[in-house]
Formats: structure tokens, sequence, C-alpha cells
């Protein structure tokens, strides 16, 4: 039974294959192939539901292939299987069904028909592994693909500004939620001196013997993978980016983001339930979380006055109480919950069009000027200056600009003296004398080997800092964040011995990722000239191919499960000793910003508006 | 003359601006309109380059689309080098043809407007519409909210910026982030040129930069301005101006330069170098403009003169003497979509005759449902009624979707809602996808009025006013507009006992343009009470001894009946059956047959553009699964409307009653024997110039550019505010036409062919400057058939000259059939024998 498991990733992989190699004028063959996948997993799904059940539902775990292991570290994918997998993936497999069908005609002759099919596709198996996860490493390969996914979807009408801007606004957001996972690994790394897998977690006694001596460790794990779940689950503080990921078609926005992507912060904490459980402080932490978003997002969505926005903002709210049903431990209320809203938010915004023609024959009948509201009986002071707040949104959109991605590109506006001259003539060097230090330990004075990491990574941390805050050279860009993983390693190497073959293992995608988009970029600017990142070029129009094949790359650079890389990551965290937060902080900083600034050269590259006027060309405010 | 200091005059200035903004209605009261209106007075060619220059409008196909034409024999090369010789002489003709066919351009657009503004961003480092436009719009729309939001601007009532100032004076937060823009907004009096002296610093910029500044989001500005001379438009009435708009986006910009350089910042003058090129500057023709204005009258003559030799074709006939034996009569709109159900009508029944006139039918007035609190205008846009007509005794009952419950957006209600309801939602969501079917989300032309309420339609008092209209018509005034009816269609003798007034609707559903699918000529919406109206007159007795005196002897027996056509659907309602004598009911009886075998067929000429449609099946088959194409959520084409129009024909039905045009022509009936001054021939030219070159333009312009003049793809519209559709949820409003409505549409210009003598067609529309303008600049042609010679006479530069078409011969076919299952494409023009 538990072998089946597989099947239920393998079937979308398998979906998602045939769909990439699907001709793209061939409407019918693409559809088909996704109404077969998912269809196909709907009813094996079923069967192995109602075979589950009959056979007492037993909790199922299983160890899949084991990626790399050494003496103390090893690197598996593991499944799992309960009644929290089952609704999940009952509901999510149930309305991808419905809007694989759905969007077969609606998407009819839209460019980008196969793009948006196989991105629906690659979501599901992103959703899948997310869903069966066995331990964290599992779930973190399973939350990359949907970020990644959810950025294609909503830059979907690449040719556009706000959706590419939008897009990379939501990938950012995603990859904040990232450093809580990563932190959370680590962390656990050195708690459970395993990969611990969800299914151990079950075990109270386990659970209490081990926090009983770490409760500090078991707080901080527990808040980061709040972190993780309120920023997947758009609660406070990063609710805003919910209604500015409805940029792609309709039923891209219903499936993603009215249902299924945003519920997975309440995933997360469910599967993790078993861990946090014991630790009240906690549980009230996460109940307040969802009190707060319910409380601001309610006002919010009853100021919207555009439909989709207005759904985004409700559903948010519904998320946090299913936060504060999950903290008092009410886990089939919050598993009734998820699904209810998941429809009937996946089903408002399919109709969403037609409120037009439903609310004026409505109002054709039954107008009423300003019907009376709550808000109405407020002191007149209070009752505007809630109104004006809410529909600023709480100001939440420009509070994370102003405390996260300004002061980043400030920093990185004063380190100008990086640039291609210094890193090879100083940057370089340096790190080839760093790397000679680390074969002749012997010549380091005694005591400093030890704060060598940090200095170390501190640059590394300024060189993506660097990158993403660089507005001419995109190869500059590039190379800085190349250079950021090589001093990473170096870092960790003068940390605890880094084995060479561990550090290839970890360098080697990077390695390869970096010189492709190396030459991408490189072929580009043979063709046109003048490429900068100042602004969005929109070179897809005429470069497709080359579009896609960097988008391959910079996937291999931000250490994305299609690389080494991915593994070699996980790696690193597990040679920062417990005690290290603060190294620990600056490599997960350094990879999150990586992956930002990695997409931002892409989307500055290749999407956005063309800037060859020769053709039709959107307007910026569209 | 110039005077030395240049001098800026707001109210000039936001006059030009109201001019030149798009000027689309809500979304309920979608009318289709020329999308370049403000460049009317210009020369067609040279107004599509002013406009191109200007604002970097696509106007035309891009050359590689018309080579590739060319290539695949869409553009005939005989017509081709025609054009050429005519533009630049026979001598030229090589040289042109290389040019045309192979000479390289740069075909690269820049627009004049934004110049000028993009300096904040070069020069200053900011993006002002970056920071401005969300806050903006986000305003503007909870402002102009017609029921998307549950708690609503909380001051509305006093003007868009006294209610801002308003809620400014008692907030403990703020719009704005800095002082300045705070004291500015409450100062007695803010006015324009105040800001923009803080912001721009010279006067001779003020102007372009407000063209700047708006044109960076034509779509708010537009239906602000819009709203401001027609706030009747919107149910909730709100007061707002341009202007205001003007200043609370002024002050905007000016908070934002504050919050990003304090007080150290001057106005963009001092740093701007070179003044940018003026926006009006004079345009200067290019030799690709040039090129791109041969290719288009290639290909639109390569189109038009098919339909000339078919014409020409259709002279040759014999016709035989009209039989006065009619089995029924029928009126249509003069829509073009009722182009090719006229035809099987008359494919069913030889022996029926239909007509076509604005779907309207001369009878203007404002309609009252049953239990509704507002009215809705039924007759072409720019006529204002003074009659009310009320629905009375209704018995439907109307059905409500709790999914549209605002309940399910707020806190409790919406725990308790999505926990019960949301279950439900997924209930209807398979089954809509599986097995779709009507529901109170869609949007039914049958809707519109109960078919067995009573209407008020005869005033029995003339003292019986209600808001200052009229209740009904007196018999006098039915009179009038019945015979008004019947002389312009050049209906007056040989009634058959049956004469069917079909007016137009349409069904769909997920469709924010839905008004735009409904009858034109009646303000968007669905004709059917006009087609009730008009029968009661018509078959009033007191009415038709009016008509009798004045020579229009309409016979005892025969009795008209009105009906509702669904355009989408294909289906078919008739009204008031109660009232046929029991000969006319046999005779209705059978009619009724033809009527559907008709529709089937229809539904079956149209399926063959509708990918999810096998055209080869049968025709009973194909209407059943246009039934559900009209219901299907899933379906964004529920319909084509009026893509593909290219023609208008003003004259009789015999001029073209064997022409397969594909559903491409609007059809007026006129007979110029029955009209011989063109005194009704002035009232159908003068609604088809602006009615069907309105429409036939919006769908050219949005073909050409969809980003810039049309909607974009309608997947991803949000709606805002119940009156308009945008890109995401910080995007500008989106006028035009979806991609969805225009893919298939060919930009070709309005041919409009009235059968008269041609000085009388001069005289007619020479009568009205408004409508002789659209002929004069040629936004459309006017081809004129002469009555008697039968010659084909072009208009062009205010005369007449002789047009002989280059084809030969079309082709004939005895049925289409073949032809509908053979293509998606448009289909040339055929001769049905």
């Amino acid at each position: 039974m538990t072998e089946l498991l597989n099947i239920f990733i393998l079937i979308p992989i398998i979906g998602f294959l045939i769909s990439v190699l699907m001709p793209s004028e061939k409407e019918k063959w693409i559809s088909w192939t996704a109404f077969l996948t998912v269809g196909l997993y709907l009813n094996s799904f079923l069967i192995y539901v109602v075979y589950w059940l009959l056979n007492g539902h037993p909790h199922l775990d299983v160890q899949d292939i084991t990626l790399f292991e050494s003496a103390e570290y090893k690197f598996f994918i593991d499944f799992y299987f309960d009644k929290i997998s089952v609704v999940y993936l009952s509901v999510g497999a149930f309305l991808t069904f419905l809007v694989t069908i759905y969007s077969r005609y609606y998407l009819h002759r839209e460019s980008g028909y196969k793009r948006f099919f196989n991105t629906i596709l690659f979501f599901f198996i992103g959703y899948n592994i997310t869903v069966l996860a066995g331990n964290f490493e599992t779930l973190f390969m399973g939350w990359e693909i949907l970020g990644i996914s959810s950025f294609l979807l909503i830059a979907f009408y690449r040719d556009r500004y706000l959706p590419v801007k939008n897009a990379i606004k939501v990938f950012s957001v995603y990859r904040i939620g990232d450093v809580g996972l990563i932190l959370a690994m680590w962390a656990s790394h050195h708690l459970w001196h395993e990969n611990i897998t969800f299914f151990k977690l079950n075990s109270a006694e386990l659970v209490h013997e081990h926090l009983q001596n770490h409760s500090f460790m078991g707080a901080f794990i527990s808040f980061m993978i709040l972190l993780a779940a309120a920023a997947k689950s758009a609660q406070l503080p990063f609710s805003s980016w919910l209604p500015r990921a409805m940029e792609g078609p309709t039923p891209s926005s219903a499936i993603f983001y009215g249902s299924l992507s945003v519920h997975l912060g309440a995933f997360l904490l469910m599967r993790t339930f078993p861990f946090w459980d014991e630790q009240i402080s906690v549980r009230i932490l996460i109940g307040l979380l969802g009190l707060t978003t319910a409380l601001v997002a309610t006002p919010i969505a009853r100021v919207q006055s555009s439909i989709k926005s207005q759904i985004a903002y409700a559903s948010i709210a519904q998320i946090g109480i299913i936060f504060i049903e999950i903290a008092c431990g009410f886990e089939y209320l919050a598993l009734i919950h998820f699904a209810g809203n998941a429809f009937l938010r996946t089903y408002q915004l399919l109709v969403s069009p037609s409120v037009v023609s439903y609310m004026i024959r409505e109002q054709f009948f039954n107008y009423e000027p300003r019907p009376h509201t709550f808000e109405d009986s407020l002191p007149k002071k209070i009752e505007y200056s809630i109104y004006l707040l809410s529909l600023k949104e709480w100001k939440l959109d420009s509070v994370m600009n102003y405390l996260v991605w300004k002061p980043l590109k400030n920093i990185g506006r004063k380190l100008d003296f990086l640039n291609v001259k210094t890193l090879f003539w100083f940057f370089i060097p340096v790190f080839l004398f760093g790397l000679f230090l680390l074969y002749h330990e012997e010549m380091i004075p005694e005591g400093v080997e030890a704060y060598l990491p940090y200095p170390f990574s501190i640059v590394g941390l300024m060189m993506v800092m660097k990158s993403y805050s660089e507005r001419k050279s995109p190869e500059l860009s590039w190379l800085l964040i190349i250079m950021n993983h090589f001093w990473v390693a170096l870092a960790i190497s003068f940390n605890e011995h880094f084995s060479l073959h561990e550090a290839a293992f970890y360098l080697i995608g990077v390695t390869l990722a970096a010189i492709l988009g190396y030459a991408c970029i490189r072929k580009l600017r043979f063709h046109e000239k003048d490429i900068d990142l100042n602004q969005f070029h929109g070179h897809s129009y005429e470069h497709q191919k080359l579009s896609l094949l960097f988008l391959a790359a910079c996937l291999g650079l931000m250490a994305f499960p299609i690389t080494t890389t991915f593994i070699g990551e996980d790696l690193v965290f597990s040679h920062i000793h417990e005690h290290q937060f603060l190294l620990a902080f600056f490599t997960a900083l350094s990879f999150v910003i990586d992956g930002i600034s990695v997409i931002r050269i892409y989307a500055r590259l290749f999407l956005g508006p063309h800037n060859k006027t020769y053709h039709e060309i959107p307007y910026k405010s569209s | 003359m110039k005077t030395h200091h240049i001098v800026f005059d707001e109210h000039e200035v936001l006059h030009k601006l109201k001019h030149y903004l798009p000027a689309q209605a809500p979304l309920k009261d979608f009318i289709h309109h020329n999308t370049l209106h403000a460049f009317q007075d210009m020369k067609f060619y040279k107004a599509i380059q002013t406009a191109s220059e200007m604002f970097g409008y696509k106007v035309s196909l891009s050359l590689d689309e018309y080579r590739k034409l060319y290539q695949y024999a869409q553009i005939n090369p005989v017509i081709f080098e025609k054009v050429i010789i005519a533009k630049k002489g026979a001598k030229n003709l090589t040289l042109w043809k290389e040019k045309l066919l192979s000479a390289s351009y740069d075909t690269q657009k820049t627009a004049r407007v934004g110049k000028l503004r993009a300096n904040w961003k070069q020069k200053y480092y900011v993006d002002l519409d970056l920071i401005v436009h969300p806050a903006l719009f986000r305003t503007l729309c909870s402002y102009l909210d017609q029921g998307i939001a549950i708690w609503n601007f909380p001051v509305s009532h006093i003007g868009f910026l006294a209610s801002i100032q308003e809620i400014e004076k008692n907030t403990f937060t703020s719009f704005f982030k800095k002082e300045r823009a705070k004291s500015l907004l409450l100062k007695e009096n803010v006015n324009i040129v105040e800001l923009l002296h803080i912001l721009v610093g010279d006067e001779s910029l003020y102007e372009q930069y407000l063209f700047d500044q708006q044109f960076a989001h034509q779509g708010w500005a537009g239906i602000v301005s819009v709203i401001e001379d027609m706030p009747q438009t919107l149910i909730d009435q709100k007061k707002i101006s341009l202007k205001e708009l003007i200043i609370f986006e002024l002050l905007l910009e000016i908070d934002a330069l504050d919050n990003k350089y304090g007080l150290n910042w001057t106005p963009l003058v001092n740093r701007l170098g070179a003044k940018p090129i003026n926006l009006f500057a004079k345009v200067v023709e290019t030799e690709l403009d040039e090129v791109l204005s041969i290719w288009q009258d290639a290909y639109e003559w390569t189109y038009y003169d098919q339909v000339f030799t078919g014409l020409k074709m259709e002279q040759t006939l014999k016709k035989d003497k009209v039989q006065a034996n009619h089995s029924f009569q029928a009126l249509f709109c003069i829509d073009d979509r009722e182009c090719s159900i006229r035809r099987y009508i008359e494919k069913q029944d030889s022996r029926c005759q239909t007509y076509g006139t604005p779907g309207f039918f001369g009878v203007e007035f404002f309609y009252k449902p049953e239990h509704g609190n507002s009215i809705t205008k039924q007759c072409p846009a720019p006529v204002t009624p003074k009659f009310l007509v009320k629905e009375i005794g209704t018995t439907e009952k109307k059905d409500t979707d709790v999914h549209f419950t605002k309940h399910s957006h707020t806190l409790f209600s919406g725990w308790l809602i999505s926990q019960s309801l949301g279950f439900w939602s997924a209930i209807k969501l398979a089954l809509n996808i599986f097995k779709p079917s009507m529901s109170p989300a869609t949007s039914s032309s049958f809707r519109h009025m109960d078919p067995f309420s009573q209407l008020t339609i005869e005033n029995k008092d003339i003292n019986d006013i209600e808001n200052g209209l009229q209740i009904g018509f007196t018999i006098p005034e039915m009179a009038q507009r019945v015979e008004n009816l019947l002389r312009s269609i050049g209906l007056v003798k040989d009634f058959a006992p049956l004469v069917y007034v079909v007016s137009h609707g349409s069904t769909s559903v997920n469709n924010t343009h839905y008004a735009g699918y409904d009858c034109g000529a009646c303000s968007g919406r669905p004709g059917s009470v006009n087609a009730r109206v008009l029968c009661y007159m018509a078959n009033h007795t007191e009415v038709r001894a009016i008509l009798k005196e004045n020579g229009i002897d309409i016979p005892q027996e025969t009795q008209f009946i009105g009906a509702l056509h669904d355009t989408t659907r294909d289906d078919i309602a008739f009204y008031d059956k109660g009232t046929l004598c029991p000969e006319n009911l046999e005779r209705h009886k059978e009619n009724k047959v033809n009527f559907r075998k008709a529709l089937d067929e229809n539904a079956k000429e149209r399926s063959r553009r509708f990918e999810s449609i096998d055209t080869c099946m049968s025709a009973e088959k194909i209407h059943d699964k246009i039934r559900t194409r009209s219901v299907s959520l899933f379906e964004p084409r529920p319909e084509l409307n009026h893509a593909t129009n290219t023609l208008c024909i003003v004259g009789r039905r015999d001029l073209s009653k064997h022409l397969f045009l594909d559903r491409r022509s609007f059809m007026n009936s006129f007979d110029y024997e029955v009209d011989k001054e063109g005194k009704y021939l002035a009232a159908i030219l003068n609604a088809v110039a602006p009615v069907c070159g309105g429409i036939n333009l919006e769908y050219y312009f949005s073909r050409v550019d969809n980003h810039k003049l049309g909607a974009g793809t309608k997947l991803a519209h949000n709606v805002m505010g119940l009156f308009g559709v945008a890109n995401g949820i910080d995007g500008d409003l989106r006028p035009g036409l979806p991609s969805q409505m225009i893919e298939v549409h060919d930009p070709i210009r309005l041919m409009v062919i009235v059968e008269h003598f041609p000085e009388v067609v001069l005289a007619t529309i020479q009568k009205n400057p408004a409508t002789y303008q659209w002929f004069e600049n040629e936004w459309i042609h006017l081809m004129v058939i002469h009555p008697e010679t039968g010659a084909f006479l072009l208009f062009k530069e205010g005369k007449f000259s002789n047009y002989t078409p280059i084809t030969d011969k079309l082709e004939t076919v005895s049925d289409v059939t073949p032809l509908l299952e053979a293509t998606q494409e448009n289909i040339p023009v055929y001769f049905i024998q």
C-alpha cells in the first residue's frame, strides 16, 4: 500500500513531461494531456482512498530514494499519508481537474496555451510533493516548485508590466517564507540529529523528550514554521501579495490564489502540529496571528471595490480563522473550513465576471442609495480613519517595501565598489587566498579560524545584495550571485570540515547553471546590444528559446530541486553549528536574496513590455 | 497669430483633454463608437497617422501582415496595382510595387505623449506613476463604485474633491504622506495652475504635462470625463469632474516628490533641458505611412470589389414581377448578425419577405420594468425620448444566486458560509462544467421583459406624466411612428396577413461586455419591448385609420406580431400570440416551423467559427450545442457579435438577395420609389453613419491595436466597481473591445451602399454636417447604385465617379453548406443560385 503512494507523484510528473513535449499549436493534444493526467490521478486517488479507508486508514510513511549520504548526514525523500493529506489531495485533485476542463475552452486561442497547461501541471507536481511530503526536505522541494510555478502563472501575461512586477513581488514574499523553512530545517537537524520525518513527530514522547532540554530550539523552529506558513497563506504582515497575485487568467487565479496555494500555510501548520502541540506560547502566537489577520483583513475586504481583491481579502480573513482553529487543535474543523473556503472562493472567482450583469440587474430592482453598515454608527473620525486605512490596505504593501526591500536595495547601492574590476582584481584573488588557507590551516593564527566563516559569509551576502540592487550590467549581477555561492562554500569550509566531495556536490550544480546563464546573457547582448537591469526589456517576444534556457539556468542557480545544489544547500546548513544563529541567518539570507536576484534578472531581460515597438505594446498601466 | 506670452487656459485645456480621452460609458451602457472620434475632423489616413504619432497607437495592420495577406492571395494583385496607380501614377508603379512588397522600413513606433513626464524618471529618478497610480485608482474606484464594496465611500454626495477634503479633515490618518499636499488640499480654492506651478514651473508646458499625466491612465481619466458629462449613466449617481481628478492627482504627485526629497526639489522645468516636441505639432506623413495606406486600400477594395461584382450579377437576373401573395413579412434589425437568418428564412419560405431597419423600430421611449426603480432607454443613445412605457402584471420571479452575496466576504457569516455553501459551490462548479445550464448569473435577453406582462403603450390622458415623461403615446404619435417606419423600409402595400417584428438580444454568462451584445439601436438592451410596442401601434384600428388617410392601407386581416431573436442561442420568442385571429394563428403555426428550421440552419452557419463545435453535424445537434455554449461559464466567446462587419446595404432586398455575404453586412431596407426626395433616407443615413460606422471602427481599432485601443484579453479582467474592467487590482481601466471579440475581425472600413439617385443621396448627406463628415473624411465609404442605369457611383472628395468591378464573375453555388463546413476563415462572396 505504501509503495503505491509514489504513483501520485509520478502521474503528474509524467503528465508534465509529456505536456512539455507537445507542439504548442496543438491545443487539443495539450489539453487532453492535462485532462488525462489529472483525470487519471483523480480516479486512482479515489480508489486508493477507499482502499485506505477499508484498511483502517493507517498513517503511512514511505522512505524513498536516498539522494545523498555521508557519515553524519543523510538526505532522503520521504512520503507520508494521513487524513490531512487525504483532504488536501482530494480538494486539490478535484479542483485542478475541474479547472483543467474549464481552461480547455476558456484559454482557446490564447497565446501561451501550452505554457498555461505546462505550468498548471508543474504546480500540480509541487502541490502533491508538498502535501505528501514526509519530511521537511521533501516538503521544501514541493514548496520551491510551488513558488516558481506561482511566479510563472502570475507573469503569464508576460508582455505586460503589472503581471511581471507583481509576480516578482509575490515570489519575493514566498522567498521570505523560505527563510523560515530553511532555518526550521537547519534547527531541526540539530534538534533531532537526523532528517526527522513527520511520521516520527507523531510520537509525543519523542517530541517531548527532545524539547525538554531544548525549549528555545523548539520555539525557534515553531516560529520559523509559522513564518513560512504566514507568508504562504498571506497572513500578516504579508497579506497584500494575495490580491496582487490575481494577474493571470481567471481560472489560474481561482485555483491558486483562491484555493490551493494559499491554504498551504495552514497545511504546514497542521502537518507540524504534533511538534508544537505542547508549546502553549506557540499556539497562542498562531492563534493571535490568525485573529489579527482576520480582524485586519475583514475591513479591508469590506472596502474593496474590485471583485477579485474583495474575494482575496475575504479569503485571507477566513484563513486567519483557520489558523485559530488549528491553534486550538480543532483539526477536523480546520480541514472542513479549508475545503469549504477553497471551493467557495474558486467558484466566486470563476463567476466573477458575471457580477456586473447580476448586480446591475439586482440594483435595477432593489437599488438602495447607501445601505447602512455598522461602521456608520462609529464616531465620524474613527469611521473615516478606519476606512482610509483599509483603503490603503493598512499600508501593508508599503510596509513590506520599507522594512525589507528598500533597506536591501540601499545597502546594495552602497556597495558600488563591487564591480567587474574589483571582482576580478580583488575578490577573486582574496577568495583564492582563502582557498589556499583552507588547505594550509597551519598558517592561520590560533583562534582566528573559528571566526573566519563570519567575514566570508558576510562577503557572500554583500555579493548578493549588490547583485540585487545592480541596475546596469546583468553580467555583473549574475557573476555576483555565482561568487556568493563560492564564498558561502568557503565560509562553511572553515566552519567545519566540509569535504571536497560535499563542496563539489554543492558547487557543481551552481557552476553548470552559471555557465549556461552567462552564455545566455552574452548571446542576448550579442543580438540586442543595449541590455541593462534598469527596466523590463521583454525579450522573450523574439527570443523564446533563449528565454526558456535562461530560466532553466536561473532555476539551477537559485538551488531549485533540479540540480545537486538543492541538496548541497541543505548540506551547507548541516555544517552550521546549532549556536551559530548569525551564520545560519546570513547564509539563509544569502540564499533567499539569491533567488530574488536571479528571478529579477530573468524578468528584467526577458519579461515585461517589449522594448521594440514594431508591434502592439501594452501600456505600462496594464 | 501668436501672442507673445503663452497663456495656459485651464478651461480650454480641460475641454481639449475631454475631447481626446476615451468616451466609453460604464459597462451596463456599453455602446460601440469610433475609438478615434477625436480625430474625425480629419481625413481618415491623416487622422490615424496623427493619432499614431501623438499617442503611439498602432493604427493599421503591420507591414508584414499586409505582405502576408498578399502572399496568401487575400489581396488581389490587380487591385493592388490599380490602387498604386491611382495614388502614385502609372509611371511609378514599379518603384512603389517594390516599396510595398519588399522595401524595409523602420516600423518602430514612438509616442509624443508621455515624453515630458518621462523626465521625472530620467532626471529625478522617481517613477511617479508607480507611486501615484495605485492610490489614485483605488480612491477613484471606491468613490465611483456601484455596488461591489460592502462598506461604501463614507462621503460621496458632495462631489469628489469635497468628499476627499471632508475625509481628510476628519481622520487620524491621511491620503498623503507629507504635510504640504495635505495643507494644499485643505486650502480654499486649490487650483490646477498653482499645483502645476509647483510641479512643472513653466506655463508653456502645463498643457502637455496634463496630457502626459491623463494619458498615462486614459481609462480612468476617460470614465471620469464620461461620468462628468452623463452622471445619469450610473445608477448610484456620483458627482465628479476631470478637473477634480487632476487636482487630486497633482497633489499625490507633489506628495510623492516631497516624500522622496523633502522640500528640496525644484519644478520639472529646472532640470528639463530641451523641451520635448509639442504634442500638437504638425504630423508629417512618412513614406511608410503612405505604403501602409496603399496596402489598406488594396486590402479593402479586394473585398469590396467582389461585392460589387455580385451586385452586378444580381442586376442581370430577371426579376419576376413582385407577387402580391406573400405568406408573411418579417422586420429584422439592421444588425449584421441578422444578415444570415434572413437568408435562411427566405430559403425556408420563398413567399415571405424580410426587411431590415434599426432594431428600435422607430419607437423611442424609456422602459420601466415592474418593480424596477429606474428606467432604461430603448432607442439609439443620442436620442432623448419623452415617453415612458411601463411593464405591469408580471408573473415571473427573479432568481438569485447566493454566491454573489456579500455576506460571504465578512468575517462571521463568511465563516459559516464557507463551511456550508462552500461545498455547494463545488457541486455547482462541477455541474456547470459538465452540464452548463441557465442560472441567475446568466444575462439573458428573454429576461428583459416578462412575455405575459402588459405594457402601457397607449396614452389615454395627456396628463399622465411620470418624472417628466409622458406615459405611452397618443394615437397621432403612434400613427406618425408607424408611418415613418413603414415608409422608410418601403413597406407600404401588399401586406401579408402576418407581419413579424423581430427584435434581438443575446444571452451570455461571465461576460462583462454583455451590453455590447444586445441591440445597439436600443442603447445596448434587447429590443423586445420595442417590438411589442410597435406591433400594438400598428394593430391599433384608429392608427390604421390615420394611416389609410395618409395612403397606407393595411388590410384588416393583417396582424403585426412582436418577437425576440436571441442572437447567441438562436432562439426566438413570439409575443402576444393571444391577439392573433384564428386564421392567423394557423398561419403562425406554420411559419413557426420555418422559423425554427431557419434558426437551426443559422446556428449551423455560425458554428463554423467555433472550435468546440463540429460544423458537419446536423443543424439540430449543432443548435443544441450553441445553446449550451451561451450558458457555459468557461466560454469566452458565446457569440462573435459584430466581428467581420464591413458592409451596409441600404436598398431593396432584391439588390443582394442572392449573395452570400457571410454575415458581414448591415442591411437597411429602403425603396427609393417610396422616398423620392430622400426624406427617410436622411434619417437612415444619419443613423447608419454613427451606429454602423461606430461599430465598424471600434472593431477596426480594437483589432489593429488590441493593447492600446482595445481591452486586451478578457481572461484576466477584474471587474472594477461594476462600471469597468482592469487588469489585476491596480491597473488602468481598459476601454475598447477584448481580444476575444475581435480576433476574427478583418480591419476593413464600412462600405455603405445606397440605392438612389446620386444627387438625392448627396443632398441627403449634406443636410447633416455630422453625417457628411463621416463620408467626406472617408471614415466610411459610400457607393451609390443608380436605380435606373444600375451604375455604381463611388463618392470621393465630394463627387461621384463611376466604378467598374475588376472581378469578372463570382463563383456560383446552389447550397452554401459545403462552404460552411469547409473553413473557419472568412469566406469570399458567393452567388447563390
